[in-house]
């Protein structure tokens, strides 16, 4: 089989103001013709400067490729003319990228973005493109194609902008695919889709296919072999099956413990500083942190009594109409929810996106009013509180969001951060004991209490979260709601944090609704799980019941869609 | 669409409520709270006689009520009455100052806006780059000398001196009245390009470093054409934004261009009815003002949704 792209000794390097920062460092591999190479690696570690260093799109300056060469079809991309890469460009080597939100140009309708790239490259006149543009979104699956042409991006769901994405690559039937997260952003059940869509498109043309991604569960369904990256550095690269059996390098076998399985996990998850140090040199994790554990769902009327009660919940959006702008119908974003939840257990949320989930916990919040129904929260029914007593209310009940990166004040110190809270509800006599308790609150979330003079941006993603964290504790609430609050973390990130909220409510008897559209994560953080679909309970039971024995359908295809985490081959020699 | 126009009809019928508020602010500062017009018109030597009459004259006998339906008869019919100072009907002496001004002021503002969008997007196109930085430079170097330097210095080389375009005054129709706005043109011209440029930079900036300028790239399309065709038209939005509030503005003309070179325009008259506390001209230039705000915000608005087709009108 011949190589279709060879990337050999590849460094990548970014003049900063601190100094030189090598972004790739020496990294060599191949990607041969109609096969489907994944790259695996935590934000940062340089796998998507590496692909945008086949695309020649590395931002120059401040970046440059200093060493190595780039082999398409034994053409040296490094040093080809930039007039001669335009050609190859969306022609020959075609990407899918991320936030399929954004990355369409928001005035243009999708047809005649795609049909840009076919009168470039095909020499097609408008008239001939825009037929091949709607016979693209029909191989690409979007419903009524000849009407869609005409859609603006903002007119279509995230799973249709991304099947637009790839319409548009594969277009002039490139020779090389490069999807750079291409699902990471879109609920499992369209990611299910979407991956299904590429491989078919993969078959039909024989394309070759470099798939970036920080999610081995992923990996294991599609590629054939892995690369992994750490750190800017290539540290292993083997046939998947290989990679999910005999993993050489720690990070690898961290990366593949780490994340939560459906059926059986540790009592905590296990990351990957379990496996190596701060200096890559292996660790031996002790056994009986690798023992995997039945979910045992039990409480005591005594210890754990009922704290919220949420009965028959209404929030409805009016929608706007006629020339007056009277309200003519209703949005009706949560539909009836009802549910019981005991102090220090966690009720998990789980729905695609739009289905209810964060109006739902913002509405127990009060932080959007219920149209109708009742927040019962220890005896006393919130919805009927005024302000002030809400604001008072406000520090018993706390949220975490989804975003560590823009919901911190970047202007604020961490100090002012922890110590707001406080202040507004009076809760330590002075100063001086309010940092104390920011220091120990610092040092709960397992970070360094002389850091609290730092700005956010100082931390990294998963500190943030940290942070976040803190701040909520800083009020001493009974009852957090972590709103997505790990979505946006690497896997292993995200198994610390969930370490510590877990760490967290044992120690201080904390009561979670942990909304998320990670089923996984979801399933081991949970007591208690609710499938919540167009505003309503589909399903709420144990945690247990819902992941092995779902009783409805939409639960089942939920659970169907998520990747196993288990290469194919594997999957079949586990079954004989 | 449809929805679009329900908009549009109704923003139209939002005019009525805000013009009787704008009449009720005007009706307050004139006839309320401004001091008796009487004793400034007859000063201190007027008979009581000449008072009684000339208050009736001006309506100012009339109950607090009247007077206001006066004004808002005045905004609903552009009839203003005639000026204390010249005795003239104030529409006309409107429509007569328009014409000085907007020959100014259209021309100018059309010319510096395209300039300045044109140089934004050399620069954004050479960003980081020699060309770059030398035109900012040459902003910053624009912004940082007074208007009043431009306005002296052309007067004197490019006018008196070389003869070039007349120094001062106007003259009304075609072709005579390019000579007389020419130089202020290129003084209007001059004086916002700096500060624009760098504003328009910093917008198309913003959107180079989106991610569908990155899908473009990967397209294959050349940087010219991904400027030109994909972060412009986004650019317009806020361009769009920037540009048509001034609009309104542009009616009263440039105040300090037109009482230096001696134009009769509208800036002028309205510095003139100022110091002649001439009421009726001020109250008509201030509902005036009001108007053509509120149409050209709805002007605003419905060009947003040809640029923007993510803007729906409700």
């Amino acid at each position: 089989m011949s190589d279709l792209l060879n990337i050999k000794n590849l460094s990548v390097d970014f003049n900063t103001p601190h100094g030189v920062v090598r972004a790739v460092n020496n990294v060599s591999f191949d990607v041969p013709m109609g096969k489907t190479i994944g790259l695996v690696g935590e934000s940062g570690s340089g796998k998507s400067v590496t692909s945008l260093a086949v695309m020649g799109l590395i931002p120059n300056p401040p970046g440059e490729i200093s060493e190595g060469q780039i082999l398409f079809e034994g053409k040296d991309l490094v040093t080809m003319p930039e007039a001669q890469m335009r050609k190859i460009r969306g022609n020959d080597i075609a990407m899918i990228f991320q936030e399929p939100m954004t990355s369409l140009n928001p005035v243009f309708k999708v047809g005649s973005q795609i049909a840009e790239v076919l009168m470039l490259h095909m020499g097609m006149n408008p008239k001939q493109a825009w037929e091949k543009s709607v016979d693209l979104l029909n191989q690409v699956g979007i419903p009524n194609p000849k009407a869609s042409a005409h859609k603006y991006p903002h007119e279509m769901s995230g799973g249709q902008k991304q099947r637009v994405m790839i319409a548009m690559a594969i277009a002039c039937e490139p020779k090389l695919l490069i999807c750079d997260e291409p699902t990471t952003a879109l609920d499992v059940t369209i990611q299910k889709q979407v991956i299904d869509l590429m491989f078919d498109l993969q078959d039909k043309y024989n394309m070759g296919m470099l798939f970036i991604t920080h999610d081995l569960g992923v990996i294991a369904d599609i590629a054939d072999d892995v690369v992994v990256m750490y750190r800017s550095n290539l540290v292993e690269k083997n046939t998947t099956k290989k990679i999910f059996t005999h993993a050489s390098h720690p990070y690898t076998k961290g990366l593949i413990a780490c994340r939560p399985a459906l059926d059986k996990n540790p009592t905590r998850l296990l990351t990957v500083s379990d496996f190596m140090d701060e200096n890559e040199k292996e660790l031996i994790v002790p056994p009986e942190r690798m023992k995997k554990v039945d979910k045992v769902y039990k409480f005591n009327e005594e210890e754990n009594p009922i704290l919220l009660e949420v009965k028959d919940l209404h929030v409805h959006f009016p929608l706007k109409g006629g020339i007056l702008g009277r309200t003519v119908d209703h949005f009706k974003a949560v539909n009836g929810v009802s549910f019981k939840l005991r102090k220090g257990m966690t009720l998990g949320l789980v729905g695609e996106s739009g289905c209810g989930k964060t109006t739902l916990g913002r509405a127990i919040l009060r932080l959007i009013e219920p149209t109708a129904g009742e927040v019962i929260y220890n005896g006393a029914n919130i919805t009927n509180l005024d302000k002030k007593q809400m604001r008072a209310m406000r520090s018993k009940m706390q949220i975490i969001f989804q975003d560590p990166y823009s919901s911190l004040n970047p202007r604020m110190t961490i100090k002012d951060i922890l110590l707001e809270p406080m202040d507004l509800h009076n809760i330590g006599a002075n100063k001086k004991e309010k940092i104390e308790k920011a220091k120990w609150l610092m040092e709960k979330v397992g970070l360094n209490a002389d850091q609290l003079s730092r700005y956010p941006h100082e931390f990294s993603g998963g500190q943030r979260q940290r942070i976040c964290i803190a701040r909520a504790l800083a009020v001493s609430p009974d009852f957090i709601i972590c709103d997505e609050s790990v979505s946006a973390l690497d896997v292993s990130v995200q198994a610390q944090v969930l370490n510590l909220l877990l760490d967290l409510q044992e120690e201080f008897g904390l009561t979670y609704i942990f909304i998320s559209h990670d089923l996984s994560v979801v399933n081991f953080i949970s007591d208690e799980v609710a499938v919540m679909n167009k505003g309503e309970f589909v399903e709420l039971d144990k945690a247990n019941e819902v992941y092995l024995r779902p009783k409805q359908q939409y639960t089942q295809n939920l659970l169907s869609a998520i990747p196993k985490g288990i290469p194919k081959e594997l999957l079949a020699e586990q079954n004989s | 669409m449809s929805n679009n126009w329900n908009y549009i009809i109704r923003r139209i019928l939002y005019l009525i409520p805000v013009l009787l508020g704008v009449c009720f602010l005007v009706f307050i500062l004139f006839n309320v709270t401004a001091g008796d017009p009487v004793l400034m018109l007859l000063g201190k030597h007027g008979s009581p006689e000449q008072a009684a009459a000339l208050r009736e004259q001006l309506g100012l006998n009339q109950s607090w009520f009247m007077q206001y339906v006066d004004v808002v008869k005045s905004a609903f019919t552009f009839d203003f009455g005639r000026s204390w100072s010249t005795k003239q009907e104030i529409s006309s002496m409107i429509a007569h100052g328009a014409i000085p001004s907007l020959t100014l002021s259209l021309p100018a503002f059309f010319l510096s806006t395209v300039t300045s969008i044109l140089f934004a997007l050399l620069v954004a196109f050479y960003r980081g780059k020699g060309i770059d930085l030398f035109i900012r430079v040459t902003c910053i170097a624009m912004m940082s000398i007074s208007s009043l330097v431009y306005i002296l210095v052309f007067q004197y080389l490019l006018a008196y001196k070389w003869g070039l375009f007349e120094i001062s005054g106007y003259e009304f129709g075609f072709p005579n009245f390019i000579y007389y706005v020419l130089l202020p043109i290129i003084i209007w011209v001059i004086l916002s390009l700096g500060p624009d440029i760098r504003f328009y930079r910093t917008l198309i900036l913003d959107e180079i470093y989106q991610d569908y300028v990155r899908t473009a790239r990967a397209k294959g399309l050349t940087e010219k054409k991904i400027l030109f065709k994909h972060v412009l038209r986004n650019a317009m939005i806020p361009i769009v934004t920037y540009t048509v509030v001034q609009l309104p503005f542009l009616l009263l003309g440039a105040l300090l261009l037109e009482s230096f070179f001696s134009i009769p325009g509208l800036g002028g008259m309205t510095i003139n009815a100022l110091n002649s506390s001439d009421f009726p001209v001020l109250k008509a230039i201030t509902i005036l003002s009001a108007i053509a705000y509120i149409v050209f915000t709805l002007i605003q608005d419905i060009i947003y949704t040809i640029v923007d087709p993510r803007v729906k009108l409700q």
